[in-house]
């Protein structure tokens, strides 16, 4: 019986990879547990060891191919007694359509890099995507700002800007090291940035640009670095403390909310602490409870901090320059499944945004649906989809939480006269119970149907697939929601 | 008490091999006693003022006396060198005193007036002075340990020789964060010197109750960060192990860990009704190992000072302190504006 090898996942939010090399070629024997290939990412490499004992019959996938989807065949194993043509001779075609096959239990694990085992990286089951639907809608920006009126997306640069493609984590690594060649100040601490690059690989090659000194590894010790870091920010220093998650940052949380924003106000403005505290926020995909909170609406909550939630690598990369540069602390919330989305990023010397402004990311008359992060790919998505039934929604992306761009969401609820909210964070007190808040203070008038919220239901993050899905909004969650302000 | 008993909590074999000190405190020069005599007596009478001002209703919250403990800031202060940094925690009215911030704007401060020197918005546990390089007072137990480390961490980065002073109590000395900075401390071997005030009760816990090791030198034994044992109420003891503490960390070597032991005459705060310990312990305390009493003596004797001659810098000190409750009871109150003032700062653009 011939056994397909099966491209293997290796983090819960891959769905792609490169086949970089196969260590074994067709017509060698393998035992369970031999290292086949290697395969990469833009965050890791990782071998692929054998599970079953045979012939390996045939290489679907040849060295050096890119974007190997998970779950495609990439070799044909001939079992034992079995005659090794007749194996790969029914290997499926390569390219061919139809879904991948659902990893069966013949698919090989992934052998994880061995520092990966720190995060509960290893292992994983190759993820059940989050279905088409819910696919960020990719923006479709121009190459080159042409024309900034119709622009909206893109108004704050100017015309004439060259734009370049990048992920929001090349723009987030971007950002600090142009941030570092700017300020020695600026160094950048957390849990194996420096010569493990980056768990999700956002600080790949600072250490090799600016060395140990400014770029530093810390013992997994959340609550005594955060208090290093702030105290380090006491002096003038400008620490970018990065968390693998921010998950983990609770644990810290006492030394950013006591001692980082409160310190300024509790000496009359004597010491403040120019401080950015980064990493993933929110739900990735697959990790349960503890390794999926949005804390957007927790550190809002504190006067003192500032609270930034990029959807963009653009709006990435100039607000984190900003955040770097701002004499307060700043919670810098990033998303694990935005890191590899790829966004035009104009290519300017030195480009920042303005903490504090939210972007009308696109126009429309009828409704504005209020956004921020990763809420913005429902967002978009649902603002398409409404386009086709003729709603035309305004979509608002708020990336500063704290302090809040009321004005920007106000003009525009007075325009449309309804708003949809959509985060993945829990209902009570979150951001859109603030947004509705507000917009019943300085907009009621305005309001042809009660503000409603879309948002991560009220539960711990479930494990399972099917369950984690119903947890989390959906496009179809915010079509609804706006057709009901709408009374469509 | 253990008068100027020392012993080494010396880490595992890889700590340095430094010569003992001599059994006996060393001795101070006059000028010395007679600073030390000045500083602690300032302390002592500014602390008794505080008290006197909370039970008329002046000052409000939490105030945490530091009566009986001046020797252990007073002594380590005189070991610093210009530059040197100072963190506490919420005691620390006598820390900012031997720092040399200004009597009236922390009196004024504690009766949470404009000119108090955190404008009256920190109160008793927060203020802060970056020219005398004072990072706080802060509320939070142990809180103050990874922000000093942090201070020493800078110092570090930017290659100045400064050493950052952190204090913290025996209570503080249990919490998480203590041991995840005296890890990194010595990993990275930074210039900091965690002085731990054992002062013998927690708020009302006996240092028995709450802790499984007494011996606080022999805290950082598990990341070889090397201690002693001082007598913290003898102010030539504290000098002595502050020099050789901070010269360890200023020569690169990393951090050191100095148990003061001492003791509070006082409640925790002034709401504590002290039932936890007898009368008895507290007045031989006062009678046979006061910090102050110690360096009078010797003023007189060794000195010859004349009963005169101390009376003035009494007199002296009295009248700062006067100045300073005069001053707090009368500056006014923050302007009402200020409660919107001081939480973010302007971003230069």
């Amino acid at each position: 019986m011939a056994i397909d090898i099966l491209m293997p996942a290796l983090s819960p939010t891959m769905e792609q990879g490169k086949l970089a090399k196969w260590l074994k070629k067709e017509g060698d024997p393998v035992k369970p547990g031999d290292v086949l290939a290697e395969i990469e990412t833009d965050k890791a490499t990782m071998e692929v060891e054998a599970i079953d004992e045979g012939i390996l019959a045939k290489i679907l996938v040849s060295d050096g191919t890119d974007n190997v989807a998970v779950n495609t065949p990439i070799a044909v194993l001939a079992g034992e007694g079995e005659d090794v043509s007749a194996a790969a001779a029914k290997a499926p075609a390569q390219g061919g359509g139809g879904p991948p096959p659902a990893p069966g239990p013949s698919a090989p694990q992934p052998a994880p890099v061995p520092d990966m085992q720190a995060e509960g990286m290893t292992d994983r089951p190759a993820p059940i995507n989050r279905s088409d639907a819910d696919r960020p809608a990719q923006p479709a920006a121009p190459s080159v700002i042409t024309n900034r009126s119709t622009d909206k997306a893109m108004a704050e640069i100017p015309e004439g800007t060259e734009m370049v493609n990048m992920t929001v984590r090349e723009a987030l690594r971007d950002a600090m090291a142009e941030e570092m060649r700017r300020d020695e100040n600026v160094f950048v601490m957390g849990e194996e940035v420096a010569e493990y690059q980056g768990a999700y690989k956002v600080t790949q090659g600072l250490l090799q640009e600016f060395g140990a000194r400014r770029v530093i590894d810390t013992p997994i010790t959340e609550h005594g670095f955060a208090g290093v870091g702030v105290g380090a920010a006491f002096t003038g220093l400008r620490p970018v403390v990065e968390f693998m998650t921010f998950n983990f940052a609770m644990q810290a949380i006492d030394q950013i909310v006591n001692s980082a924003a409160k310190t300024l106000y509790m000496s009359g403005g004597q010491l403040g602490a120019p401080i950015v505290f980064r990493g993933p926020n929110g739900a990735a995909a697959r990790v349960a409870a503890q390794h999926s909170q949005d804390y957007a609406a927790w550190y809002s909550a504190i006067p003192g901090l500032k609270v930034v939630v990029p959807y963009s690598a653009s709006d990435a990369k100039g607000l984190l320059k900003s955040a770097i540069r701002d004499p307060n602390p700043v919670i810098f919330l990033e998303n694990e499944i935005l890191y590899g989305q790829s966004f035009p990023v104009p290519k300017l010397d030195d480009f920042t945004i303005p903490i504090g402004k939210a972007r009308i990311h696109r126009e429309g008359k009828d409704v504005t649906i209020v956004s921020f992060g990763i809420g913005m790919t429902y967002a978009l998505k649902a603002a398409q989809e409404l386009e086709a039934e003729g709603i035309q929604a305004e979509v608002v992306d708020l990336r500063t939480i704290r302090p809040m761009d009321t004005e920007t969401v106000v003009a525009s609820v007075m325009k449309t006269g309804r708003c949809v909210t959509v985060e993945e964070g829990y209902p009570q007190s979150g951001v859109g119970a603030e947004i509705a808040a507000r917009i019943m203070e300085h907009a009621f008038d305005y309001l042809d149907a009660p503000v409603v919220r879309v948002t991560g239901k009220d539960v711990p993050m479930p494990y399972a697939a099917n369950l984690e899905k119903l947890a989390l909004p959906t496009v179809g969650e915010v079509v609804q929601a706006v057709k009901t302000v709408c009374y469509r | 008490m253990a008068v100027a008993a020392r012993k080494a909590g010396r880490a595992g074999s890889g700590a340095a091999n430094k010569t003992k000190q001599a059994l006996n405190s060393p001795q101070f020069e006059k000028d010395q006693d007679l600073h030390a005599y000045r500083e602690m007596l300032l302390i002592r009478r500014f602390e008794e003022k505080s008290g006197q001002m909370y039970g008329m209703g002046l000052i409000g919250g939490f105030c945490h006396l530091y009566i009986g403990q001046e020797a252990v800031v007073v002594g380590m202060q005189m070991a610093t060198k210009e530059g040197d940094q100072v963190i506490t925690g919420y005691r620390d009215h006598g820390h900012m005193l031997a720092c040399g911030m200004d009597a009236k704007g922390v009196m004024a401060e504690l009766t949470g007036r404009r000119g108090g020197l955190s404008k009256g918005k920190g109160g008793s546990m927060h203020m802060f002075s970056k020219e005398k390089h004072f990072y706080g007072g802060h509320g939070i137990v142990g809180a103050q340990v990874s922000l000093g480390t942090g201070i020493a961490f800078a110092n570090r980065y930017r290659e100045d020789d400064s050493v950052c002073l952190t204090y913290f109590g025996d209570g503080a000395a249990n919490q998480g964060q203590v041991y995840e900075s005296f890890n990194m401390a010595e990993l990275w071997k930074l210039p900091v010197v965690y002085v731990i005030e054992n002062n013998r009760y927690a708020m009302g816990t006996a240092v028995s109750r709450a802790s499984a090791q007494t011996d606080f030198s022999k805290r950082g034994v598990s990341f070889n960060i090397p201690g002693e044992q001082v007598d913290g109420m003898d102010v030539r003891a504290v000098y002595a192990a502050g020099q050789r503490a901070i010269e360890h960390a200023r020569s690169g070597k990393g951090p050191y860990i100095l148990e003061m032991q001492t003791y509070r005459y006082r409640g925790h705060s002034m709401s504590d009704p002290a039932k936890y310990r007898t009368k008895d312990e507290v007045t031989r305390m006062r009678e046979e190992h006061d910090p102050i009493e110690q360096v009078r003596r010797r003023l007189l004797e060794s000195w010859k000072l004349s009963e005169d001659e101390l009376k003035s810098i009494d007199s002296r000190v009295r009248e700062i302190v006067n100045e300073a409750a005069e001053f707090a009871t009368h500056d006014p109150e923050p302007d009402p504006s200020e409660l919107y003032t001081d939480i973010l700062l302007e971003a230069a653009r």
